[in-house]
């Protein structure tokens, strides 16, 4: 039998020569775009409607969007689980995967499954201790590090076959990512270590939270010398930004969130603003288009955690998209209401 | 202890040179380990092994060692097992974010790795972890890989 209300699936767009993935953020990336992408916070509910309206308040302002897996170790909708839901309308995805709570056979089936559901880029990471999250009594698993996850997830699209060497039928076609902290000891590793996930197979980089532009401008300057970000195995950086809401808030991220260096002038500033809320977005543009400028960076990753409805804000008074509209669910077709009444 | 392999770590270049004299000694001897047999050698050079890298590195057998490429400081202390360099999380003061009171095992690495000859293999991207080969001698494997590799090569000549 056949329903009439079938939903409608998301298609995927063909893999132009030279790409790995039929995603948007790839094509984006590789015409030499200013890429745009964001996390979406994931709920902590069983309701689908929850995800569509949170990942909605993105639409036409980002290229892509992250799905956290158990960000900071607490428990949230699953990373696979989120961006099944958004595949289906169309959205470009990025699954994040934590070595953190699942061994390599977990995770290797987890990157056929949401290759399969039209997840088109992977961000690998090791993920943030238990001891940061809400299950401090959790087992840390830790089979993998992000570095081996990224070599697997490679051979499994590039040469077709499990870490245990056993063939698949379909390879997972995916642009693969990883995250770097250039902000974080030691310093003079940062690039090189960068250097290495390139060797295991990273095509895209999100860095942690970036309020020392003068550092970035160091590791930028190293990483372009490594010669990183030139040739068919190149990398994409797009750089962490995000506001912070107040000088309380900042402060409390510094002391409690690893890896995150937050100076203090930036500190000061917010402290001495009188609305703090409004200045933290200012600073985020301010970031914002002064990382732009940076020779070698490809885009930003705001990430607004619990502030995600300033993102379209941010990126609009930013300029960085420069009139261009990522695509979003109904962008090239006017609603049928509109369509009759022109 | 924890005193003993940060000194380590300080004298990386003194433990690399011992290990590039001990390891083909403990190859050369593979005759006496095929003539006990590896398993039967296996009980009395893992004791040996645990104890003398136990002391030195707080080693934790993993049965893969790797402190050639990690500046002499041992992977398996980290907290998340990382066997390829540090985590995001790195303390401002250099110190693990899972365990504020240890210095990073990767901070120590990169230290240790620059002070080695062999410090570039640092770079080199490592295998994830044979879980099988936990509380296994590493020592013996690396006898038993190189000379099989030797009399593959042998034969090769021939």
């Amino acid at each position: 039998m056949n329903f009439d209300d079938e939903p409608v699936p998301g298609y995927s767009l063909p893999i132009l020569p030279g790409h790995s993935s039929p995603g948007r953020l790839e094509r984006v990336l590789r015409a030499g775009k200013f890429a745009v992408t964001t996390e979406i916070d994931p709920p902590d509910s069983a309701d689908p409607d929850e995800v569509l309206k949170r990942a909605a308040i993105f639409d036409g302002y980002v290229d892509a969007i992250n799905a956290t897996d158990g960000s900071g170790a607490n428990c949230h909708m699953s990373s696979v689980g989120v961006c099944s839901l958004l595949t289906r309308q169309g959205y470009a995805m990025v699954l994040q995967i934590s070595c953190r709570d699942r061994n390599r056979i977990a995770i290797q089936g987890e990157i056929l499954g949401a290759a399969a559901m039209g997840a088109c880029n992977i961000l690998c990471l090791t993920g943030d201790g238990v001891q940061a999250g809400d299950h401090p009594q959790a087992k840390p698993v830790f089979d993998l590090d992000s570095m081996s996850l990224l070599e697997i997830a490679r051979t499994m699209r590039d040469e077709s076959r499990f870490q245990s060497g056993r063939k698949l039928d379909l390879p997972p076609r995916v642009f693969l990512g990883a995250a770097e902290n250039p902000f974080a000891e030691p310093f003079d590793w940062r690039p090189h270590r960068l250097a290495k996930k390139v060797a295991a197979g990273a095509q895209f980089i999100q860095t942690q939270y970036c309020y020392d532009v003068p550092r970035l401008k160091t590791f930028m300057a190293q990483v372009r010398d490594l010669g990183l970000l030139e040739g068919p195995n190149r990398v994409f950086i797009l750089v962490g930004v995000g506001p912070l809401a107040s000088a309380k808030s900042a402060r409390w991220i510094r002391d409690n969130v690893p890896g995150v260096h937050i100076p203090d002038p930036i500190i000061d500033r917010l402290a001495g603003a009188e609305k703090q809320k409004a200045e933290g977005k200012k600073i985020c543009i301010e970031l914002i288009q002064q990382i732009r400028e940076i020779e070698g960076v490809s885009g930003v990753h705001v990430m607004a955690y619990r502030q995600e409805a300033t993102v379209a804000e941010i990126i609009q008074t930013s300029g960085v998209l420069a009139g261009r509209v990522p695509w979003y669910p109904g962008r090239d077709t006017q609603p049928e209401s509109q369509r009759t009444e022109a | 202890m924890y005193a003993v392999r940060r000194w380590v770590v300080r004298h990386s270049r003194l433990f690399e040179t011992i290990y590039r004299l001990f390891e083909p000694v403990v190859v050369r001897l593979d005759p006496l380990w095929r003539r006990l047999g590896y398993g039967r050698a296996e009980a009395p050079v893992r004791s040996v092994e645990k104890a003398v890298k136990g002391f030195l590195f707080d080693c934790k057998m993993c049965g893969q060692c790797a402190l050639s490429s990690t500046g002499m400081s041992c992977p398996m202390n980290c907290p998340k097992n990382l066997r390829n360099g540090p985590c995001g999380g790195v303390r401002a003061n250099g110190h693990c974010e899972v365990k504020p009171e240890m210095r990073c095992v990767w901070v120590e690495a990169w230290a240790g790795s620059q002070r080695m000859q062999n410090g570039e293999r640092i770079h080199i991207v490592q295998k994830p972890v044979d879980f099988r080969l936990k509380d296994s001698s590493s020592w013996l494997r690396v006898a038993r890989e190189r000379s099989d590799e030797g009399a593959v090569q042998a034969g090769e000549k021939k």
